[in-house]
């Protein structure tokens, strides 16, 4: 098991490298419509994954997609987690009202259809941004709505701890509040705040994708992995033309990367 | 031995027609694309509403879809009177509904009357209100009908072609109909299985009774790519609609099966957002309503590469509001906008913009910049206009797409106004331009770039709003005719609408369905109905 993670975390690292040095390996921008050679074309020595519908390189597209879809999700991750790691310790570690308004609230959040919630919010946006600043407010409102789950997990686990005998001493010990929950609670939720950090990182790019393959993720030209699993939307499209399967096997590989690493916080947690 | 020979030909010519008339029949089928909410013609209002319309209702007269003239059908002859507010047929004798109830004058009064009833709210009824007041219906022998309008209505005669005859008698209402087959039977969420009427009045030339089809199976089914697949195995005899990527694929592995018959009525177009009280910054409503500005965008869009790339060539440069395939209202004169990015530049240098670095100014220093809105359900408009972005880079302005679900889209474009630049489509099913009164009239509610204006806010619009209302009025087809020709050229020197590109009328029909001619109009491949038929009729009856 240790080898498999080892190697996922490789391969993470790999397609790491790759995006984040999109510059020094893609062909060709990824915005650049070759018009005059066939769209859709196949493999080639100039495109090695062809090109899209507006003869676009695939292959850059891929890479620089790659590189929005991993800085961005783990940010998303990193801000819903914080999220939940403030309200789930709060009402945790408070208990009573404080605890039943922050879990009504999670409820509240869960029970949203998100889905339906994104794209009413997205819609009510400023129309005039560039693709950068659209592409990181879809990962900002997609962290901004994620706490909830995360939230509950933080909130039990706060909860054990607060009813926990080394707690008690210390607060016995007259031990601050604040200090409490900084050096006795907080410390002690790391694994599981990590854990729900990588969870929620293939959930984000999950999302984004689901949001792509309607047409509400990330503007164009800005590649993402949401916007080129679009082109899979019809069999009809890639019949035959499997290096079109390249973003899919690339969100799979990453998303179960992930996945991987997460067993082994799940351990420690 | 001349007369051994003949009688040899009479054998080989009774046993081929013969052959012929076993071959016949058989039993169509293919998609809607969604649920038929009614049956009843008068309340029709969706597309797979009409093709149950179209195989089941008998009309008074009908466009016919190749020579785009219209026809008798129910009616032998008619005549527009009193300058157009009167429109007398005369009516074929001797026709019976599916259920056996005679055909009569009394019938198309029943008709008339509940099409015009405000209570029914008829889409197909909203074509004939020409002004205050009430229709009436004069039945004036049998075979004579009389009906007169509170006001001239432009191309009355052509509006029949929607008309499917109710039985005024008939104890199953709209059920009982006069066109080539009938509903037999309908499964919810699945099916509409339509039967050869029986009583259907028409014969082909050799003097064969049609429909020659024995049923029509409409399957209901929204996904467009099971469609292809069930065409490919062969469990479905046609597609009426294909879009191009799916037209690609299929031409590739059988060639035979597709056809491309042209560009279509429909045309893809993006505007500015003109409302006064849009709200977007001044400078911006400045570019916006001027018409170098609009002039020099358009000049700047390729609109050759969005056909060959977007359509895949299945499709021709837009030049205005009609469609270079409707023959008769078709303003020849006009050409698409040339693809000139110089002159795009020069004609923004008239109206005080300026190159910097890369970058188109206006006088006021701000950096050309805006935002095109389109809808997230239609793939080939996202691509336009990312294409449109790239070419309008060239000219030194900045285009930002913004995909939208529908809802949203239409609450900016039509309600609130929050928008800078939309790309939509326009679907016509119409040939004629009366038809588009609500979107030309700068009061009308789709005049999109200003809709609902009190009075019109430019000089052109007036001179649009006075040629739109001058071509209602009057029954003369050449005054119309030179009235919309000028309104056209009006609308391709203001550019208010950028018209962009006409797709083709793309189809799939199976090589075993005879008589199939596709043509642009709708419905595109079984405008002929009657006279189509399965080569292979039994083979499917065997599976």
């Amino acid at each position: 098991m240790k080898r498999i993670r080892q190697i996922a975390c490789v391969v993470l690292l790999a397609v790491a490298v790759m995006s984040l040095a999109a510059e020094l390996f893609a062909p060709a921008n990824y915005a650049t419509q070759f018009r005059d050679e066939l769209p859709n074309a196949g493999p080639s020595k100039l495109h090695w994954l062809g090109t899209d519908d507006l003869g676009r390189d695939r292959f850059s597209r891929v890479l620089y997609g790659t590189r929005v879809s991993l800085l961005l999700a783990p940010t998303a991750a990193l801000l819903s987690t914080l999220l939940a790691a403030f309200i789930g310790t709060l009402a945790g570690y408070r208990g009573g009202a404080w605890e039943k308004v922050a879990m009504a609230g999670a409820d509240l959040f869960l029970s949203l259809p998100w889905l339906f919630l994104l794209l009413m919010v997205r819609a009510m946006l400023p129309l005039n941004v560039s693709a950068f600043t659209s592409v990181a407010v879809t990962f900002l409102l997609l962290g901004l709505l994620g706490w909830a789950a995360s939230a509950r997990v933080v909130c039990s686990g706060a909860r054990a701890i607060r009813n926990s005998d080394f707690v008690l001493l210390a607060r016995a010990s007259g031990v601050s509040r604040v200090r409490l929950l900084m050096r006795h609670v907080m410390p002690n939720l790391k694994p599981v705040l990590l854990a729900q950090f990588w969870i929620s990182i293939p959930i984000f790019i999950l999302s984004e994708a689901n949001l792509g393959i309607l047409g509400l993720g990330v503007a164009e030209p800005l590649p993402s992995w949401g916007s080129l699993l679009r082109e899979l939307e019809s069999f009809a499209n890639f019949s035959n033309e499997y290096w079109r399967l390249v973003p899919l096997v690339l969100l799979v590989i990453t998303v179960t990367s992930f996945q991987l690493i997460l067993s082994r916080d799940e351990v420690t947690a | 031995m001349i007369r051994k020979f003949g009688f040899i030909r009479w054998i080989a010519v009774l046993a081929l027609s013969s052959s012929l008339a076993l071959a016949q029949g058989g039993e169509l089928h293919f998609c809607l694309k969604s649920e038929p909410k009614t049956f009843n013609p008068v309340l029709t209002s969706d597309d797979s509403e009409e093709v149950v319309r179209y195989l089941t209702g008998g009309v008074l007269v009908r466009v016919n879809r190749q020579t785009q003239q219209l026809e008798p059908e129910l009616a032998t002859s008619w005549k527009v009177t009193d300058a157009g507010r009167t429109i007398t047929f005369k009516l074929r004798e001797g026709l019976y509904f599916s259920d056996g109830t005679p055909f009569s004058a009394d019938d198309v009064a029943f008709t008339m009357k509940q099409l015009m009833d405000p209570k029914l709210h008829s889409v197909t009824g909203d074509a004939f209100r020409s002004g205050n007041g009430d229709v009436t219906t004069k039945v004036l022998a049998t075979d004579r009908v009389a009906i007169t309008f509170p006001a001239p209505v432009a191309g009355i005669d052509k509006l029949f072609d929607q008309v499917a005859i109710m039985s005024a008698k008939s104890p199953k209402k709209e059920m009982a109909v006069l066109g080539p087959f009938y509903v037999a039977d309908y499964k919810a969420g699945s099916y509409v299985y339509l039967r050869k009427n029986g009583n259907f009045w028409k014969r082909d030339e050799q003097g064969h009774k049609l429909p020659l089809l024995d049923a029509v199976k409409l399957d209901i089914q929204p996904n467009r790519d099971i469609e292809l697949m069930r065409f490919k195995r062969g469990e479905l005899d046609l597609i009426n609609a294909l879009d191009s990527d799916y037209f690609d694929k299929l031409a590739a592995a059988s060639p035979n099966q597709v056809r491309d018959a042209g560009p279509s009525l429909d045309s893809e177009q993006m505007w500015f957002n003109q409302v006064p009280t849009a709200p977007i910054p001044d400078y911006k409503k400045a570019w916006f309503r001027s018409q170098n500005f609009r002039q020099a965008v358009s000049m700047a869009i390729n609109r050759a590469d969005l056909c060959r790339i977007v359509f895949a060539g299945h499709a021709q440069p837009a030049v205005g509001p009609t469609s270079p395939a409707n023959h008769f209202w078709f303003n020849s004169k006009l050409r698409p906008y040339p693809f000139d990015p110089q002159d795009a530049l020069n004609q923004l240098a008239l109206a005080g913009f300026k190159m910097q670095d890369g970058v188109l100014r206006d006088s006021g220093g701000h950096a050309v910049e805006f935002s095109i809105v389109t809808n997230s359900s239609s793939k080939p408009r996202e691509r336009m206009a990312t294409m449109i972005q790239q070419d309008l880079r060239e000219v030194g302005i900045k285009v930002n797409v913004v995909v939208l679900d529908f809802p949203s889209l239409i609450e900016r474009i039509g309600e609130k106004f929050n928008y800078e630049a939309a790309l939509l489509g326009l679907i016509n099913t119409e040939l004629d331009p009366n038809v588009q009164m609500n979107v030309w009239l700068s009061s009308a509610e789709n005049h999109q770039w200003n809709p609902n204006q009190k009075s019109p806010s430019t000089e052109w619009e007036a001179d649009v709003d006075k040629l739109m209302r001058l071509q209602a009025s009057t029954a003369d087809p050449k005054k119309r005719k030179a009235a919309w020709d000028r309104v056209q050229e009006i609308v391709y020197d203001q550019q208010p609408f950028i018209y962009l590109v006409n797709k083709n009328a793309l189809s799939a029909v199976s090589p075993n369905l005879a008589n199939a001619q596709p043509v642009v109009l709708r419905p595109q491949t079984y405008w002929n109905i009657d006279e189509l038929y399965l080569r292979n009729a039994g083979d499917r009856a065997g599976k």
